[in-house]
């Protein structure tokens, strides 16, 4: 058998394949924070549990209403992103003239009710949501065996990432956002509807967690915990890629899944904290974040 | 305003200047009194717990209210102080308390240390993510190390004899010499926030750049003030710790981190009370819901009660009793 450094190929390239998945939720959740903060420059602390509700919407709206996954995969983040449209339409905007770190509290706050509240209801357990049946199983490579899941969660996942490069770099709508992230200010001077862009751009965030929570599902135990210690990480994430670019967002969360996968192979007792650990590193070498602008 | 009347007439204001301080002095005199009879009228553990959080709620005030920095890492202060000085109390026997809580507060503070000079590095919303990071590493620590017992924590802590001669195995001794900690801590607080270094820091917190150009080196007055608010809440940990006579990993959760802000800003963020405020009200909630059937929406409580206080009641409630105050008999 095939060894590298000293390990099964096979074992390799499985937890590589694992960092790359939890790499693409960092990707795909960073960018969510990252797309908010730009417009309303708060950070989303409800990010993990709005994820959380992706996942439980996805749970429950099969087990009661019977959904699929596919439509699952569409609906979900634009309910849960409506939802968000009302939480920054009632609540973020009140405080949008204050410090930003009341944004945060506020948020905080929200994440507290949200989590609490389902745990209530299903307890911290978690429940188990099928994978659908056509990505069931897996393609033997020849190398390693590779759960097809999971490489659809990589490419769908990517593709939501390319897309909201898309959105915001290449459509009017993105060049809005862009322009209002620089000066919103003036863009209501020339008579875009801020606060209406401000609303939707929240949303959007949102409903990016949402499908970020909706892939989870069958992927790990849906429980109303499963958004905050992901969080967590996440900020790890955005703190060292900074929150500038998305590619910047893309590549350095899934390079820090990779780095958590492998240092699962080489040092399983530092798997938790790596993330952690580069990031202490980034901010001694390179305290703006690797992608980050000087300010 | 305050200009013109000290070039009018310097010995009318330093006559108010006298009368202020010593209303000042009067108040916390009263405070002190109200805590030494407090054993008297309530119980004395629960009286113990809300001093321990604070003092936490009154270290975590000097950074936010002071310096206008939002950690989201202090759990692992109180964690810290708690471990370690639970640790060395129950390894080595002959360790006298007020020993072990030295320990355990010069831990935090070397651990504040080494959070300052890596979150200092960025500002706002970054420091707090950066401190809840760091604060994650050092909670996945505490879960590994082999001296924290684990998910379980440490147990039976032993009380001991206070300087080798004093039992504090009964709740009355113990709640005196905890209130002398929470006087000592708090009294450094209000040392530090009125001393010209106190004011820099305020400067700080209303205009960095401004501040900069004046000369002042702002990461060294943050630095310190983050070592001060960490070495305290470590100090907070450790008492709590010998109170309990357990430490356990739900001090270092981020939870707790959550927590600590929101009796700050409950009772009111840059008031001197309002932390002891906040604590207390905190407390004695989360005490009263485990009791009533309300006991498991403790969290969804909290949540609402931050929501509230953000929308509508950012001053907590010394800085709205402060701003009445100040239009009525001003």
């Amino acid at each position: 058998m095939t060894m590298i450094f000293g390990v099964p190929m096979a074992v390799f390239m499985g937890q590589l394949t694992l960092g790359l998945v939890n790499g693409a939720f960092y990707a795909l959740l960073s960018l969510g924070l990252a797309v908010i903060f730009g417009l309303l420059k708060i950070v989303n602390f409800a990010h993990g549990a709005q994820y959380m509700l992706g996942a439980f919407a996805a749970l429950l709206g099969f087990r009661y209403l019977g959904i699929n996954y596919w439509l699952a995969l569409i609906l979900v983040p634009l309910v849960v992103g409506a939802f968000g449209v009302l939480l920054e339409r009632f609540l973020l905007r009140r405080i949008a003239h204050l410090d930003h770190l009341y944004g945060l509290l506020l948020t905080f706050g929200l994440a507290l009710i949200f989590e609490g509240t389902l745990v209530n209801f299903f307890g911290v357990s978690g429940a188990r949501y099928a994978t659908p049946e056509i990505l069931q199983g897996g393609l033997n490579l020849g190398f390693m065996f590779l759960p097809t899941y999971r490489a659809w969660v990589l490419v769908a996942a990517l593709a939501m990432c390319l897309f909201t490069w898309f959105m915001i770099e290449r459509t009017r709508l993105g060049a809005y956002l862009r322009a209002g992230t620089e000066n919103s200010q003036l863009m209501q001077a020339f008579g875009v509807n801020v606060p209406l862009l401000i609303t939707l751009t929240y949303g959007f965030g949102v409903g990016l967690a949402a499908f970020a929570g909706v892939l989870a599902a069958p992927l790990y135990p849906v429980s109303p915990t499963m958004g905050s210690s992901l969080l967590i990480v996440v900020f790890a994430v955005v703190v060292i890629g900074g929150m500038g670019s998305i590619l910047g967002a893309i590549i350095t969360g899934l390079s820090m899944g990779i780095i958590e996968g492998l240092t699962k192979v080489y040092y399983p007792e530092a798997s938790n904290t790596v993330i952690f650990l580069v990031m202490i590193l980034v901010l001694m070498l390179r305290p703006v974040g690797l992608f980050g602008k000087e300010a | 305003m305050a200009e013109s009347q000290s070039m009018a007439a310097p010995s009318a204001v330093l006559e108010r200047q006298k009368r202020a301080k010593f209303r000042r002095n009067m108040f916390y005199l009263a405070l002190i009194v109200m805590g030494l009879v407090a054993p008297f009228l309530a119980y004395p553990v629960f009286l113990m717990k809300v001093l321990c959080f604070a003092l936490f709620a009154c270290a975590f005030n000097l950074l936010l209210g002071y310096a206008g920095l939002l950690s989201f890492g202090h759990a692992a202060f109180l964690a810290t102080g708690g471990y370690v000085t639970g640790y060395l109390l129950a390894s080595y026997p002959g360790l006298t308390p007020e020993l072990g809580i030295i320990a355990g507060t010069v831990l935090a503070t070397l651990l504040g240390v080494v959070f300052g000079v890596l979150s200092i590095r960025r500002q706002g919303i970054y420091f707090a993510m950066v401190t809840l990071a760091i604060a994650q590493l050092v909670y996945f620590m505490f879960v590994q190390a082999p001296f924290t017992g684990g998910e379980d924590g440490l147990h039976g802590v032993p009380r001991g004899e206070l300087f080798g001669f004093i039992s504090l195995s009964s709740n009355l001794a113990m709640y005196y010499f905890v209130f002398a900690i929470f006087i000592f801590g708090f009294a450094l607080i209000q040392r530090t926030v009125h001393s010209p270094f106190g004011q820099v820091l305020k400067a700080i917190r209303e205009n960095e750049p401004r501040a900069v150009s004046l000369g002042y080196n702002t990461d060294a007055y943050k630095l310190v003030a983050f070592v001060i608010s960490a070495g305290l809440a470590g100090l907070a940990g450790s008492t709590k710790t010998v109170v309990f006579q357990l430490a356990s990993l739900t001090d270092a959760h981020w939870h707790m981190s959550g927590e600590v802000i929101l009796m700050t800003l409950l009772g009111g963020v840059g008031t001197l009370l309002g932390p002891l405020m906040g604590a207390g009200i905190v407390v004695s909630l989360q005490h009263i819901l485990a009791q009533s059937p309300l006991g498991n929406w403790v969290s969804v409580i909290l949540g609402i009660i931050f929501v509230v206080c953000v929308l509508s009641f950012r001053s907590g409630i010394i800085g709205e009793l402060d701003k009445m105050y100040r239009k009525n008999f001003k």
